[in-house]
């Protein structure tokens, strides 16, 4: 196992990716808003899922920038603030255009899980009265003008399990009407399925659906496909792809063996 | 009283709550019961943070079989709470540079930044990744065809395991008809998916709402007292 993951990364191999219905869905989410838009990106994850779910983060991001939506962050969990500051790091690094406080801006975490989500769809000043910065949000260009969340345009969450996508569904995107899309880890992505298309307008599961939004960005903006770290979820891919054939090959060995000592036992 | 008091308590919120997310009027309720949680999680973060250390530290003074993990958490709770509680390395914010706390506690350099960057990323990376490993020794072991349901699984699992890499398309390229391109195992995947995978997780998630629906009623009715403890 150890080689077939390492192997793949080592030589650089990536795939072409098909950009799947769930993919195009978030895709065209965040980009048929008119330019401007006022996105909420909750980051609800930690190093843990952080392979999983770092690239397609990092790709939001990437497009809202290109889109030049303002960009709301916070996290519900505590260790999901520092991937926010990967994201901003992204942003000051790679779009040094965009000013803190004009085009994005950073909340920080809160303890609570739904209770802020319910806090903040009423009043984003009784949860969040300044940014991460200590700065009032009075004070802040970009907040200024902001009530609480139903002033979003579209909410991305980018989940590893609970508070997550869930709690926002029941919580902001149902009772609400807020636009909202997922980027889940695999194994939650099931889950999320009933929820679309009426309250989740799509969702990314699993790092597969991540190359695959990386691939949307490539086909819609050129220029992104010169980027190596727009690339990261494609170059995950071949690991992937090596892992997985190797557990195909496990499972096809495990059943010969059973059906030999099946046979033999009767014999 | 011991056992009347949190019950009129829990009895109280609950309703308050319910009432909150009916009744536009009482919404406000709600909130400032939102509020009173997040004040109640930080006491109860400190007793469950005190207990911790309670524990571990009769493990060690007990000399109990695994004292040396004891110590190591002791050591760790206590360094982490320290570094992070003062803000250690952490610069005052520069909109106000004379509160020597006003800093942000992730800053990078800080200590708990330190911390975090070559402690927990790399620990908690590396329990998750652990999980391929696991992943691959149980595939070998548990998924035989036994059955006719066992099967169904074994053959689900790989369609979508390949359907999930580019070996779902390239398994079929250049040779299979249009008209056959639904089975590619990366459509039959999204087939998947979204038709019995959608199906039976609707089904489930709503009997589980009925569940919460009625373990919720026991509770607020106090019919169902187990989260006071025995006596």
């Amino acid at each position: 196992m150890l080689l077939a993951v390492t192997i793949p990364i080592l030589c650089g191999t990536v795939f072409p990716e098909v950009v799947s219905k769930q993919a195009k869905m978030v895709f065209d989410s965040i980009n048929e808003l008119p330019d401007g838009s006022n996105i909420l990106l909750s980051y609800d994850f930690d190093p843990a899922s952080q392979g999983e779910l770092l690239p397609m983060a990092q790709a939001f991001t990437r497009h809202c920038s290109i889109k030049g939506h303002k960009q709301f962050y916070m996290a519900l969990w505590p260790l999901g603030s520092p991937m926010v500051d990967l994201s901003i790091d992204t942003i000051e690094s790679e779009y040094p255009n965009l000013v803190y406080g004009v085009d994005y801006v950073k909340f920080d975490y809160k303890a609570g899980g739904e209770a802020v989500i319910r806090m903040i769809t009423q009043d984003l000043r009784g949860m969040f009265p300044m940014d991460s910065k200590g700065v009032p949000l009075d004070d802040i260009p970009i907040t200024k003008n902001i009530k609480n969340i139903q002033d979003m345009d579209l909410i991305v969450n980018v989940s590893a399990g609970d508070p997550g996508t869930k709690q926002w569904v029941q919580f902001a995107a149902t009772p609400f009407g807020i636009k909202t899309v997922s980027g889940c880890t695999g194994v939650q992505a099931p889950q999320m399925y009933p929820y679309i298309p009426e309250q989740l307008a799509g969702v990314l599961g699993a790092i597969k659906a991540a190359a695959e939004y990386e691939a949307a960005i490539d086909e819609a903006y050129p220029s992104i496909a010169d980027n190596p770290k727009a690339q990261e979820a494609k170059r995950r891919m071949g690991p992937q792809l090596v892992a997985h054939s190797l557990m195909i090959v496990l499972i096809i060995i495990g059943n010969w063996i059973f059906f030999v000592s099946r046979k033999r036992g009767l014999a | 009283m011991k056992r009347t008091v949190p019950l009129i308590i829990a009895i109280v919120a609950g309703f308050v709550l319910l009432i909150a997310n009916f009744i536009p009027f009482a919404e406000s309720w709600g909130l400032t019961a939102q509020e009173w949680f997040n004040i109640l999680a930080v006491g109860a973060m400190i007793l469950g943070g005190g207990n911790l250390l309670k524990l571990h530290l009769m493990k060690v003074s007990g000399q109990r079989k695994g004292w040396g993990y004891s110590v190591v958490t002791i050591v760790c709770f206590t360094a982490t709470l320290i570094i992070g509680m003062f803000k250690m390395g952490v610069n005052p914010n520069p909109l106000t540079p004379d509160y020597a706390w006003s800093g942000y506690y992730l800053e990078s350099g800080s200590g708990l930044w330190w911390i975090y960057q070559h402690m927990v990323v790399p620990l908690t990376s590396m329990m998750f990744a652990m999980l391929a490993f696991y992943v691959a020794t149980a595939a070998f072991r548990a998924f035989r065809a036994k059955n006719t349901e066992a099967t169904l699984l074994l053959i689900t699992a790989g369609i979508v395991l390949l359907g999930r890499t580019y070996a779902g398309v390239w398994l079929f390229e250049g040779w299979l008809p249009e008209s056959m391109q639904w089975l590619r195992f990366d459509n039959l995947t999204v087939w998947i998916m979204e038709i019995p995978n959608t199906g039976g997780t609707r089904a489930i998630t709503i009997g589980i709402a009925l569940g919460v629906v009625a373990t919720s009623l026991r509770i607020l009715l106090g019919v169902d007292r187990s989260y006071l403890g025995q006596d």
